[in-house]
């Protein structure tokens, strides 16, 4: 198996996990179990404290056994009430860490492949119109591109912020957080597309086919669009990780989704407090989350040619 | 030069001791150490200015209370006022006239003598209108502001406009200022720009046990024992002990922490009780002392915008609001957010404030039912998707805003925003920088619902007039009001009043007890929690003893001394 392949496998498994957070996690991500606030990862066990082997595997809640039902009410695995399974922990509020993690993930993943799809987007459009038409629409573009460059885009964001309706839902914050990191993301991958619609279009296939009479568009679409693919996809996997984290900053820093949704910033931003790494160190499990996310990401960039 | 300076100045401060027989120092029964040794303090944040002035910030004041001295001051554990640099006073019958008797000899930390003159000049330059005093508000009684009269070198008339309870207590945080000093910038209508943080050492001078020794910008201000501080202890020995103390400028709190437990500061003054934890490791490793001075004087509160302008209404109806206030779980606030530190509220008193508390205000019990039934019988219903709606059809959803540097009120946020998805309420919680937080509450009123905290000044009702009148600038519900908008308001404005002019404590606690009554029954503001008062000090620390109320565990700095020495 190339490395590639071992990279999309893995990058695969954490999406689908993500995808199917509403089964594979035993709670709601906003469900509150009060009495159980900053618990330590529940182990799983097969052998009880006699050495007898469980074929079902449990956990200990309150000090009393609790095998693993697999498969009921929807979900991939619970235990019987009033017994809880908190593979990863609780928070301050005693919310499911394991829960909260996956659910989180999909804001945190979700943003980052969306926002990825913005910038390429508006960068593929502004970066060819640019280059395939030159004169004033290039000029006038990649200035504009350059003042995006220069734009400080966390401000950009608090002011954002500051000027939208503070009833804002867990949603329509992500909407807003994946519109602002696509769009001020564009300027830069539309600089390259550009360049090569600019080089593209002075080939010689592209002349025989304006001397056959072909339109602008078939010009650009048969001739200079699969040029840009692979470039495409290049930037698609150094921004993914990219915007990733910066929708984890933006959660870390409090503007990102709002409470109660979770997401992998909001999940790491109680570690900002002192001693909180030692004495609760299972909420830092979302970062060991995104480890794996982003080295896959950077791994599939740095893979040579050959193994794609 | 500095050391033979600080020789030259202990000298003349023993010379000056033994040549004045007639100074009048105040005993500290309480005090029993040596003079010696620094202590170091954490502030959160650069002190402003040293002008007493103007100082609105926690950190300046932190440092102007130990520069400078009251009259009379409130002695921060048993939250009664006792005599300092007035060593007696009478009030006449109709309780607008106060004579006070000064300590007789004593010097400001230049060497000049302080007399009436100073007093009287003091309080000139507090009400002066050009110096925008923070505290002007406090000596104008029923809109006129008061007047002293020095009757001879030691004794000054104090005249009230109006009946005032409790006046004396307005001395407590009004430091006595020296003439000789700023009389000049006074005249020329300069006050707010004396004593800055680069004045020279020499250029200050205050009645408190320490006086400015050096300023390092960014760093720390260290300030010097007072060679004429106007307090001995039982041997004769005059405090403060320490030969100085020092502020550094530590900028968070997670960060005041982690240099208390790395040895480089001596005391905690108050932190959160999430910290708690942490500092009973340091107790267990060090021997730290860790105190939990119980309840704060500070109360948190959700408060609904009752501005009549807000749409829709639900906020105005008592029934809507009783429901929320029912069905917050104020336990789990105390126990999820300050780790088990801090006293559930039913009422704006805390239970910090021992003289004021109406404890017959009764405890509701935490219950969704009956609040579903209060808002059933308001008219909300519920849909199969157990949203709440109101007569309209219109569904509950609103958004609580919060100060995004406050974690514990965050927290609440969380658990309140959890405890009303229970009653088929959409609650947005929205983190604000605070400043942007105050500006929307108090001023441009572009909020539904808000997390706040109050309360950490005085123990009498007196301190907080302008939340409790409804014309009060702080009235957070709804500010500035006209006419009181609602008869229950009007009956608080009545009573405020009333107890305000009232001379008679027991006639006072009634009125005070009314209003907690009627803030309960209205419910403006779902009171939640009181933070305890949290501290910590090195075991080398003596006379360490915390208070609930503000400056917790530097109100008796003069009498905290180095054990082992």
């Amino acid at each position: 198996m190339t490395r590639l392949w071992l990279v999309a496998l893995t990058l695969a498994a954490i999406h689908l996990a993500v995808a199917l957070a509403g089964f594979i996690s035993p709670y709601d991500p906003a469900e509150q179990h009060r009495d159980y606030p900053f618990e330590p990862p529940m182990a799983v066990h097969f052998f009880d404290s006699g050495g007898n082997f469980h074929l079902r595997p449990f956990v200990f809640s309150a000090g009393r056994m609790y095998p693993l039902q697999v498969l009921v009410n929807g979900k991939l695995f619970q235990v019987e009430e009033p017994g809880h399974v908190f593979l990863l922990g609780t928070d301050a509020f005693g919310r499911d860490q394991f829960s909260r993690i996956l659910h989180g993930g999909r804001v945190s993943l979700g943003a980052g492949l969306l926002a990825t799809l913005l910038t390429l987007l508006a960068g593929l459009i502004l970066g060819s119109v640019a280059g395939f038409y030159g004169g004033w629409r290039d000029t006038v573009l990649m200035r504009l591109a350059e003042v995006f460059l220069a734009l400080p885009w966390l401000y950009l964001l608090l002011g954002v912020r500051a000027f939208l309706p503070l009833s804002l839902d867990p949603v329509r914050t992500f909407l807003l957080t994946i519109a602002v990191i696509g769009v001020v993301g564009w300027a830069r991958p539309a600089r390259l597309f550009r360049g090569i619609v600019l080089s593209a279009k002075e080939r010689e296939y592209v002349y025989a086919a304006r001397g056959f009479g072909a339109s602008s568009l078939h010009i650009f679409s048969w001739h200079i669009l699969p040029d840009l693919r692979s470039a495409a996809l290049t930037q698609a996997t150094l921004l993914i990780p990219q915007y990733i984290l910066a929708e984890v900053t933006l959660s870390f820093l409090g503007l990102g989704v709002g409470e109660p949704a979770p997401s992998w910033g909001g999940m790491l931003a109680p570690l900002r407090e002192a001693g909180m790494l030692t004495s609760h160190w299972w909420l830092a499990m979302p970062a060991f989350a995104l480890l794996p996310v982003v080295m896959c990401y950077y791994a599939a960039i740095s893979t040579s040619p050959s193994d794609r | 030069m500095r050391v033979k300076s600080g020789v030259l100045c202990a000298l003349s401060g023993a010379l000056f001791v033994a040549l004045c027989p007639g100074e009048e120092l105040l005993v500290s029964h309480s005090a029993k150490g040596r003079r010696d040794g620094r202590l170091t303090v954490a502030l959160r944040a650069e002190p402003k200015t040293l002008n007493p002035l103007i100082a609105m910030d926690l950190p300046s004041r932190d440092v102007i209370g130990r520069m400078h001295a009251d009259l009379i001051s409130i002695h921060r554990q048993t939250q009664l006022t006792q005599p300092a640099l007035a060593k007696s006073w009478t009030v006449s019958p109709d309780g607008r006239r106060y004579t006070l008797h000064l300590r007789r000899g004593l010097r400001f930390s230049d060497g000049h003598a302080f007399d009436a003159d100073d007093v009287v000049f003091t309080l000139e330059a507090f009400l002066d209108e050009k110096t925008h005093s923070p505290q002007r508000d406090l000596l104008i009684v029923d809109g006129h502001p008061l007047t002293a009269r020095k009757l001879d070198a030691y004794t000054v008339l104090i005249e009230l406009p109006a009946p005032y309870a409790a006046a004396e207590r307005i001395f407590d945080g009004l430091p006595m200022l020296p003439r000789h000093i700023l009389e000049k910038p006074f005249r020329e209508g300069k006050l707010a720009e004396v004593w800055r943080l680069n004045t020279p050492a020499d250029g200050i001078a205050g009645l408190g046990p320490f006086r400015l020794k050096q300023y390092q910008p960014g760093e720390r201000l260290v300030l010097e024992r007072n060679p004429y501080y106007w307090q001995e202890d039982g041997s004769r020995q005059r405090l403060p002990y320490f030969d100085e103390l020092t502020f550094l400028f530590v900028g968070s709190e997670d960060a005041q922490v982690t240099r208390f437990a790395a040895g480089e500061t001596d005391i905690l003054n108050r932190v959160s009780p999430r910290m708690f934890p942490q500092l009973a490791a340091g107790q267990a490793s060090r021997g730290d002392i860790v105190s939990d001075a119980g309840p704060s004087l500070e109360y948190n509160f959700l408060v609904f915008n009752l501005s009549p302008a807000v749409k829709p209404t639900w906020f105005q109806q008592t029934a809507f609001r009783k429901a929320v206030s029912m069905a917050v779980d104020r336990d789990s606030i105390v126990r999820l957010v300050y780790g088990g530190r801090g006293a559930p509220m039913w009422g704006n008193v805390s239970a910090g404030n021992r003289q004021w508390s109406n404890s017959n205000i009764p405890i509701p019990v935490r219950s969704l039912s009956q609040a579903r039934d209060l808002l059933a019988s308001a008219g909300f219903t519920w849909d199969s998707g157990k949203t709440l709606r109101d007569r309209t059809g219109k569904p509950v959803e609103f958004s609580i805003i919060v100060a995004s540097s406050n974690t514990e009120r965050v927290q609440m946020a969380t658990i309140v925003q959890y405890d009303l998805k229970q009653l088929g309420m959409k609650v947005q919680v929205a983190s604000l920088e605070f400043r942007s937080l105050v500006d929307r509450v108090l001023n441009t009123r572009q909020f539904d619902a808000a997390i706040m905290g109050l309360g950490g000044g005085d123990a009498d009702p007196n301190s907080e007039m302008n939340v409790w009148l409804s014309s009060g600038g702080m009235h957070v519900w709804n500010p500035g009001q006209k006419q009181p908008s609602t008869p229950w308001e009007g009956e608080i404005d009545r009573l405020m009043r009333a107890q305000m002019s009232a001379i008679r404590i027991k006639e006072r606690k009634q009125q005070w007890d009314r209003v907690q009554q009627l803030i309960a029954e209205n419910v403006p503001m779902v009171f939640l929690a009181s933070p305890h008062v949290v501290v910590a000090a090195r075991k080398w620390v003596g006379g360490f003893a915390p208070a609930a109320m503000a400056d917790y565990t530097l109100w008796n700095v003069e009498e905290l001394f180095h054990r082992d020495n």
